[in-house]
């Protein structure tokens, strides 16, 4: 091990099919999407090439110039021109472009030169660039940039063949050391947009008509008057979906988990171990697992947007109501991120280079709808509204659905609107957001992120759920109650002994000390709401009552005041750790992250108040 | 987080003043092409990150441009093609391009 391993770094623009590549490479399964801005950190792995070197391979953000305007941007910069502390630039730079937008990354290419490492050119999107009718002369173009030059397909199977092997070609001729210095002044655009128009003419046949399709399609989907109303469309279909489709599954998953319960019931014998198990495990983890269908059917959708290119075409419908309000038009995928999880979404607004607006932009991203929040949603909605249609089409839990998404979204845009008119800011915010060309979703990209989403939601409800839940079972239920008790044990255990304490603080917005138990563990994270209420309730309940589904016993013991309320409740929901955590650290500080904490906890607490005296006063008692 | 360093280079930010009849690309017609004069002055020296971008997507006088959507609303974002890409602008960013049509005399 004298000789150190090689170091690969991955340069390119904005949605070039970087990361694309990088998971080709090495076997990774990094996201992809067809959007700018991704990827919002370096990413490591590791390939081997043929010739056998093992080799490490850096994932960077992409960026338009070396010149950075956002965090993302500055550190892919400070990475190829070590000013990262401790680490060397590169030993190889593998320059990405997209071959169909050779005019616009041919200019990172030559800019990257300047830096004066070894370096070599992939023109990724072969295939699609053929497919128009681009011809490109490979050789001409490594002649006039003095680079090797090899063309790859990232989304295939064999894409990166040539790569490799060139890979291999440049690590062994690779001697020349890095020059001393590296050019660190910003080029002239002009200059290089110049050098790169020559380049075009002599190695590069561009036929006339291109873009036409995206062209058409963004007639429509950009139009003032339908891309509105396509854009509603769509977001009501995907809440719709999310009820309708996922109807079977859920209930076969739940007759699953009742059949379950009941033979590990009828197995074991009346003790602690069957009341663990069975009122602890089957009926609180059991009772969250019933929601993956509903979650994939939400990613499906996502996933599906991302991988067409739809997604920046939303947020240039939404920027002119996203201005009004002051935030940036680059708080819309951040904020579009936070609707899987607010964590990722806090992490993409790297891509916002005013620290005001990314600011913003984190206060108000965990009032997105989380996917965590569904399972909650899904379980009082299913439990409290009826399953039939209003104005013949629409299904009214859906409707339910929808309108809580919205009433997340508005507040966002109220909190938004009230913050940015106290600071003073916002007339101003950049937007100049790439529009990609739209693209057929990748199957087998979609079909990996559902399986994806799948294991992480399972790795949930069998690790942090799963544990909170045992844990949670034994607070419920230990002291064990004195002889002579009449009442649940519940009651009189730790658990229910907290819940008796807080309750009065929650009673003005009709949570019982039920309720206040499973909120409890709901700050590790939302879902764990429901488990937590199954394992309450089944612990509460008498005998014959266990088998009934939470739903159903909920229904007949709440009332509709008290779900509303809960519902509300869900909707600005401060309890989640991680996304605290995540907002400490992208923020810088633990008075950011208690801002949000507390601002949410006031929102939550208010809302769910008028929501429940309202219910009240309208006689949903 | 703007880089105080982070300005034009010079031959772009003393862009000739250009024909008093350049208009901001804000206010041009949809689909229809215009020919890109100069990039405008930046007075309160706010802009010198999203000129310099625009530069660098090919935003470069001499080059065509054209306004493929306008969002709603007045002050809304434009959709503007540059060479081979499209870009969404804000107004005021698309007002930094000054443009004049593609009929009169290349420059």
């Amino acid at each position: 091990m004298d000789t150190p391993v090689p170091r690969l770094a991955l340069l390119g623009q904005p949605n070039c099919g970087k990361t694309a590549l990088f998971n080709r490479l090495t076997g990774a399964r990094q996201k992809v999407a067809n959007y700018a801005g991704v990827t919002v950190e370096r990413k490591t792995g590791w390939l081997t090439t043929p010739a056998g070197r093992r080799t490490q391979v850096i994932d960077l953000p992409g960026t338009y110039s070396l010149a950075p305007l956002s965090q993302d941007e500055a550190v892919t910069r400070d990475l190829l021109t070590g000013r990262l502390a401790g680490e060397a630039p590169p030993d190889l730079l593998v320059c990405v472009v997209d071959a169909t937008h050779l005019q616009l990354h041919l200019r990172l290419v030559l800019e990257a030169r300047a830096l004066g490492l070894p370096m070599l050119l992939v023109l990724n999107m072969a295939d699609v660039a053929a497919a128009q009718g681009v011809r490109i002369d490979t050789a001409c173009l490594a002649e006039r940039l003095g680079l090797p030059v090899v063309t790859a397909v990232g989304v295939q199977r064999h894409g990166a063949q040539a790569l490799l092997a060139q890979i291999d070609d440049v690590l062994a001729h690779a001697v020349a050391p890095h020059p001393e210095g590296v050019a660190d002044q910003i080029p002239d655009p002009a200059e290089l947009h110049r050098q790169v128009r020559a380049l075009l003419a002599d190695a590069v046949h561009t036929p006339v008509q291109r873009w036409a399709l995206s062209d058409r399609v963004d007639r429509w989907v950009l139009h003032p008057v339908w891309g509105y109303v396509g854009l509603a469309a769509l977001l009501f279909l995907m809440f719709q979906a999310v009820f309708a489709w996922a109807a079977w599954p859920m209930e076969a998953l739940d007759t699953g988990m009742a059949v379950l319960g009941e033979w590990v019931g009828t197995r074991l014998a009346d003790g602690p171990l069957r009341s663990l198990l069975v009122d602890g495990v089957i009926a609180g983890v059991g009772g969250v697992l019933v929601f993956l269908p509903q979650i994939l059917i939400l990613f499906l959708f996502i996933f599906v947007l991302e991988d067409s290119g739809y997604l920046p075409r939303a947020a240039f419908l939404m920027d002119r109501l996203m201005g009004t309000v002051g935030l940036s038009g680059r708080s819309f995928i951040p904020l579009l991120s936070s609707f899987a999880c607010a964590v990722p979404g806090v992490m993409a607004t790297r891509t916002i280079g005013h620290w005001r607006d990314r600011w913003l932009t984190i206060l108000v991203a965990p009032l997105m709808t989380c996917s965590a929040r569904l399972p909650v949603y899904a379980l009082l909605i299913g439990a409290f509204v009826p399953r039939r249609s209003v104005a013949g089409v629409f299904n009214l839990q859906g409707v339910m659905l929808f309108g809580l998404y919205a009433l997340g979204i508005l507040s966002a845009m109220g909190v938004a609107f009230a913050v940015s008119r106290r600071t003073g800011g916002g007339a101003r915010t950049p937007l100049l957001m790439e529009l990609p060309a739209y693209r057929l979703p990748h199957l087998r990209n979609i079909a990996r992120g559902l399986w994806e989403r799948t294991t992480i939601f399972l790795r949930r409800v069998g690790g942090v759920i799963l544990a909170l839940m045992v844990l949670l079972w034994f607070l419920s239920s230990y002291p064990a109650p004195p002889a002579g008790f009449t009442g649940a044990p519940i009651e009189v255990s730790w658990a229910g002994r907290l819940g008796h304490l807080l309750a009065p603080l929650f009673a003005p917005l009709g949570f019982d000390w039920r309720i206040v138990v499973a909120l409890i563990p709901a700050m590790a994270a939302r879902e764990v709401v429901v488990a937590a209420l199954g394992t309450v309730y089944a612990l509460s309940a008498s005998g014959d009552q266990v088998a009934d589904a939470l739903g159903g016993l909920i229904g007949s013991q709440w009332s509709l005041a008290t779900a509303l309320s809960l519902l509300v409740w869900f909707v600005y929901a401060p309890q989640c750790v991680a996304t605290l955590a995540a907002i400490r650290r992208e923020a810088g500080g633990w008075r950011h992250a208690a801002v949000v904490a507390v601002y949410l906890f006031a929102l939550a607490y208010g809302a769910s108040w008028l929501t429940y005296r309202l219910a009240l006063a309208w006689g949903a008692a | 987080m703007t880089d105080a360093s982070l300005v034009l280079p010079a031959p772009l930010a003393q862009a000739s003043p250009g024909p008093v009849s350049d208009t901001g690309l804000d206010t041009w017609p949809l689909h229809q092409p215009a020919v890109l004069v100069r990039l405008a002055a930046d007075p309160d020296g706010t802009q010198a990150g999203t000129l310099r971008r625009l530069a660098e997507v090919g935003c470069l006088p001499g080059e065509t441009l054209r306004v493929v959507s306008r969002g709603w609303l007045r002050g809304g974002p434009v959709a503007v093609r540059v060479g081979q890409a499209t870009f969404a602008l804000r107004a005021h960013e698309a007002a930094l391009l000054r443009v004049r049509p593609v009929s009169s005399s290349q420059g």
